[in-house]
């Protein structure tokens, strides 16, 4: 080990960027160690039926109005920003397959996972922290119990099953947003606006909607448990942990997004080769 | 163990192995070393209590000895035997013979005062739900609660009835060895006293082992056996040992180290300008 502290000014930037480095190698080999601790839990045993509703309806339940009431304002949002131009090409009937095709491949999946990192993510490392700060994780393990089957494995299970119900909920109130903006305010003719949505949006937009938010669940609930698990001491740390894990959260749900999106991308290709891309 | 063996009415006998044995253990936080080739052992049936000031590694050296802390360097062993040789499974299993009262009592907040003692037994004894209620029951009349508090959140209780929650769930295991953590930290005088009374009831009552950490005097007073004092390692020179006492409550208090006595006194001294010994390196 290093005599000489990284904090020390003296240190130079070589230093600096190396301990950076290692610093950064030791936290991903961290989460992929807590990761696999936690996939070594869910094979062992199911956790506790009632553990597992209580975070299902927390993590659920709890978050079906916020994302009603956002999903109804993207919805809307994109009928307003899509119709001058839509109206310019007089292709305005055509805006129903934009928004929803837009909405259950992207804007859904997405806005349900943001909603899940910043509503349920933080504060699942939060509270984690704060078992962690207050010695109740290591009670768990003094009285014979794994902490990661019993905090982490029902909030996983709870994030991963879940979020494409939210994800559905999602779609179907930004579609619902954005059918009413577009025939009841902008006059838009109704049945033109689902015929050409009709054509536009496949089966394959849905699941692939679908399969990025299971994802997206899984690894919102892995960083939030693996920041609560390593929460620094007092508020501070908790605050910097719920803080963190949203960050890294919707960093990851984005990063997700691209490379899942590119792969299904192939996936649809490969499958239907005379279809038009999806990008 | 053979609970016949042991003799629990003191003065102890202390033959034969120890039942735990610290040896020369390091612990170290990232760059900072909290515990330096600290040894120490502890015998069935004594009551040990670690003294020192804040910061010294008191707490540390307990989850060393329960393996909830893995050691830098040296061993820990339980019954003569290193808890490193131990797979993980067989240090899960022989844990449950340590009943651990945490500082704060590190009650579970979502879960009320009987899921708390009852979360153990759920979790390591297939055992009928009457029978956890009975124990359940047992444990907190033992420790002077009331059957009402049941339904309590950990919220709502004071902290000497946490304290005392806390206690009721280490004994529900019925542990061969309990670990108190400053059991009497942040209580009033009256509570402090009724803490102390529980930690000689429980090694009068059953044939358990206890180590206590402490900076209470009243507590060693009350409880020990035997007692042994660390040092922080920032008030130590490279070459000194840290812990700087081992002996009997009456050795203790008559000692004529300087260090000593002025933890035992709680004189203050040349800690009042700590900041120019830091200053002075």
């Amino acid at each position: 080990m290093s005599s000489v502290p990284i904090s020390d000014p003296r240190v130079s930037p070589i230093h600096w960027i190396g301990g950076a480095v290692l610093r950064t190698v030791e936290a991903v080999g961290d989460f992929a160690l807590f990761s696999l601790a936690m996939v070594r839990q869910l094979t062992v045993g199911r956790p506790r039926r009632r553990v597992l509703l209580q975070n299902m309806y927390r993590i659920g339940v709890g978050s079906i109005p916020v994302v009603v009431v956002t999903g109804v304002f993207i919805g809307m949002v994109l009928a307003v920003q899509g119709y001058d131009q839509f109206h310019m090409l007089r292709m305005e009937t055509h805006i129903g397959a934009v928004i929803n095709v837009s909405l259950v491949k992207e804007l859904g999946p997405v806005l349900a996972a943001t909603m899940l990192a910043g509503r349920v993510g933080s504060a699942m490392a939060a509270e984690l922290g704060t078992m962690r700060v207050t010695e109740q994780i290591e009670a768990m393990r003094a009285l014979g119990a794994n902490p990661v089957r019993q905090l982490v494995v029902p909030r996983f299970l709870a994030c991963f099953l879940l979020i494409p119900l939210l994800t559905l909920v999602a779609d179907a109130v930004g579609i619902l947003g954005g059918w009413f903006l577009s025939t009841q305010v902008l006059d838009i003719n109704g049945f033109f606006y689902w015929e050409h949505s009709r054509e536009f949006v496949t089966v394959f937009d849905v699941v692939t909607g679908l399969v990025k938010s299971v994802f997206f669940g899984g690894a919102i609930a892995l960083i939030a448990c693996y920041h609560g698990f390593h929460c620094g001491a007092g508020a501070e740390g908790v605050g910097r942990a719920a803080t963190i894990s949203f960050v890294f959260s919707f960093v990851a749900i984005l990063a997700i997004d691209f490379f899942l999106g590119m792969f299904l991308n192939t996936v649809y290709q490969l499958s239907f080769p005379t279809a038009p891309s999806l990008i | 163990m053979n609970e016949s063996t042991i003799d629990f009415t003191l003065p102890l006998k202390r033959t034969g192995e120890p039942l735990i044995e610290l040896r020369g253990v390091s612990r170290q936080f990232g760059q900072q070393e909290v515990l330096r080739e600290v040894s120490l052992s502890v015998f069935a049936g004594e009551t040990l209590a670690v003294i020192g000031e804040s910061g010294c590694g008191k707490s540390v050296t307990l989850k060393l000895i329960m393996a909830l802390l893995q050691p830098t360097s040296g061993t820990v062993n339980w019954e003569g035997r290193p808890v490193s040789t131990r797979s993980a499974a067989e240090q899960d299993r022989d844990r449950l013979k340590f009943g651990y009262v945490f500082q704060g009592a590190a009650l579970f907040d979502s879960l009320d005062v009987y899921e708390n003692i009852a979360f153990g037994l759920r979790e390591n004894r297939a055992i009928p739900e009457q029978d956890i209620r009975d124990i359940v029951r047992a444990r907190l009349i033992e420790v002077g609660l009331s059957e009402r508090i049941c339904s309590k959140k950990p919220a709502e209780l004071s902290g000497g009835m946490r304290k005392r929650v806390g206690l009721a769930r280490a004994l529900a295991l019925e542990p061969e060895i309990m670990l108190y953590d400053e059991p009497t930290t942040g209580l009033d005088p009256i509570m402090t006293g009724v803490i102390n009374g529980l930690v000689r009831q429980t090694r009068e009552r059953r044939p358990v082992t206890s180590l206590v950490v402490t900076h209470e005097m009243t507590t060693v007073r009350n409880v020990a056996d035997r007692v042994v004092m660390l040092l922080p390692l920032s008030r130590l020179g490279n070459d000194e040992r840290q812990v700087v006492f081992e002996g009997t409550v009456d050795e203790l208090f008559s000692s004529s180290d300087p260090r000593v006595e002025q933890f035992v006194r709680g004189q203050a001294g040349d800690r009042m300008q700590e900041h120019l010994m830091v200053e002075a390196g």
